[in-house]
């Protein structure tokens, strides 16, 4: 066991924590030196009160949030995902629809929102929708990109072996891409949750009263400062897990050949 | 002679007096026109090693290609020691072929990779795992049945590529440079393997190498080829019995060889840049 000080793990958690430490510390110092008012800018403690007191209301807009995440993030790995393998299959079709993926990415999400909210009846869905429409493009171009960044080699290989193409995808394409697809996922999985908070704002101006996006809307109205922070904060870790979920995954699903196979090549 | 109970049989050998393939008259000419080589007659006979040797661009690659059925001949044939097959895909033999990168799956281990064309060929898995077993205890790679590619030097991955085309048995095992990316030394030790391999097994190889030395060494048969268009320009047999090993790479017999082939071989790569220049002046 090497000392923990050497240990690049510890200090990848320690060092930030360091830094996220010091910083609250100043905060709150500052907060209470100047004697700023809650309702101007709270103080951490401030705002870990609210989210202790406020905790079954917070939770619940922190789930509604959630929920329209992981349908976005789910419907956008699916869709994306079969969209990909559709590209790979034939250059016309990719040809043909790339464009309008390209299209989907980049028109901002709070402009096509309003319209899709007014179109869909079910609020949920609309949501869901524009979340979908924002996670939906690193899928497609990641996965694409790795379904067709086959080593030729190998491609030659299973020719030679006379694979049939489902063989060809299963063992050779599918592994192939799976780094690019899992990369693609850790972006997506953040955008699904942007694309989440935009869209309960845009729904939350017209009167749809759930998500924490509606409740920083709700908060800023009252002057509830400390409960707008709160739910930032909810975001931003949920973000962060987010992240790291995927983060963790990826390391799963890779960690004993990619790494091992680059830390080679060096 | 037993069956394996799911239809991927032994193989079936040629008898010893005919050749494993005949190319007769077969050629290249490539889609742009680049003829890659002229008309080839060539016989490999059953447990021959024959080394094709020769300035690039000779079309060394080009034949191994049209022996492994990847290309068609322009025109010719090239007939097997039973039947003949011209279209693309239809190989009745069993060829293993090996390139000079080993071409594995960086996800899969060792032993999936020494696997992987008994899998497409639809085998059990309960059938093919000691053949795995016994293909990588032929090169030496048994302690590293569970490890990954990328946890390998060049010269294992090497065998693992070895130990993925014997595993199929294969009547005519190709291989192109196959260790010229390796060093020196790892290449001899290869050699060494290669030689015993092909004793023990009763391989019939086609190889193509840039070195002479190990064309010497590992051969029965060296084709020499000239390029511009790529034909052979000669042909030398090295009768040296098996097994092959240090004594016979230090032996005066062995630097006797490798000059006869030095020779040849500048010799024919004169003859390429006589038609390289004659071709520049049309
Ligand atoms: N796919 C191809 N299309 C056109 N020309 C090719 C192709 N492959 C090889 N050639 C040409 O054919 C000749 C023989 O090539 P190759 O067999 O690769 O030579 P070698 O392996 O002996 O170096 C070369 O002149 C090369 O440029
Ligand atoms: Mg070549």
């Amino acid at each position: 066991m090497r000392p923990l000080i050497t240990n690049a793990w510890f200090n990848r958690i320690a060092a930030p924590v360091g830094v996220a430490t010091f910083v609250l510390i100043a905060w709150q110092f500052f907060c209470r030196q100047r004697g700023i008012p809650v309702y101007l800018f709270p103080a951490p403690t401030d705002i870990a009160l609210k989210l202790a007191a406020e905790w079954p209301s917070l939770l619940t807009a922190l789930m509604s949030t959630l929920e329209v995440t992981f349908e976005a993030f789910f419907l956008a790995v699916l869709l994306g995902s079969l969209t990909a393998f559709l590209f790979v299959q034939s250059q016309a079709i990719a040809i043909s629809l790339y464009p309008f993926a390209v299209l989907l990415q980049v028109t901002p999400i709070v402009a096509i929102a309003p319209l899709i909210i007014i179109l869909v009846k079910n609020t949920q869905v609309a949501l869901t929708i524009c979340a979908t429409v924002v996670a939906i493009f690193p899928i497609i171009s990641n996965t694409t990109v790795g379904l067709a960044a086959v080593d030729p080699g190998l491609l030659a290989y299973f020719r030679m072996n006379k694979a049939s193409r489902l063989q060809t995808l299963i063992r050779l394409r599918i592994p192939s891409a799976l780094p690019y697809f899992l990369a693609g996922l850790k972006i997506s999985s953040g955008l699904a949750l942007i694309g989440a908070v935009v869209a309960e704002f845009v729904a939350g101006t017209g009167g749809r009263n759930a998500g924490l996006a509606y409740d920083i809307l709700q908060s800023g109205l009252q002057l509830d400062i400390p409960r707008m922070f709160a739910a930032l904060l909810l975001i931003a870790v949920t973000g962060v897990l987010l992240f790291t979920l995927m983060a963790g995954l990826s390391h799963l699903a890779l960690g004993h050949w990619h790494e091992s196979g680059m830390g080679n090549e060096k | 002679m037993i069956m394996a109970p799911d239809g991927f049989s032994p193989p079936t050998l040629a008898p010893l007096n005919l050749p494993v393939v005949n190319i007769l008259s077969a050629d290249k000419v490539f889609p742009n026109g680049t003829r890659g080589l002229a008309p080839i007659d060539l016989a490999i006979g059953r447990n021959e090693f024959v080394s094709l040797i020769g300035p690039s661009g000779c079309g060394k690659s080009t034949l191994l290609k049209l022996v492994a059925n990847l290309y068609e001949p322009t025109d010719g044939r090239i007939v097997w020691w039973q039947g003949n097959f011209s279209r693309v895909g239809e190989s009745g033999r069993r060829l293993a072929f090996v390139f000079q990168d080993a071409t594995l799956m960086p996800w899969s281990r060792v032993e999936a990779n020494v696997r992987l064309p008994l899998d497409l060929a639809g085998l059990p898995k309960t059938a093919a795992v000691p053949k795995v077993a016994s293909a990588l205890a032929q090169v030496g790679l048994t302690r590293y049945a569970r490890h990954y590619p990328g946890q390998l030097s060049g010269g294992m991955r090497m065998r693992v590529s070895i130990a993925r085309a014997l595993v199929t048995e294969p009547d005519l095992l190709l291989m192109d440079e196959p260790f010229g990316a390796l060093d020196e030394f790892t290449r001899n030790k290869l050699d060494d393997d290669l030689v015993r391999l092909s004793w023990e097994r009763k391989l019939t190889t086609m190889f193509v190498t840039h070195s002479l030395y190990e064309a010497v060494f590992l051969s029965t048969r060296i084709v020499v080829m000239a390029a511009n268009p790529g034909r052979i320009y000669a042909q030398m047999t090295v009768d040296e019995p098996a097994p092959r090993g240090d004594a016979f790479r230090n032996s005066d017999r062995f630097a006797a060889l490798c000059r006869d082939l030095s020779r040849l071989l500048q010799a024919a790569s004169l003859e390429s840049a006589v038609a390289d220049h004659d071709e520049g002046g049309r």
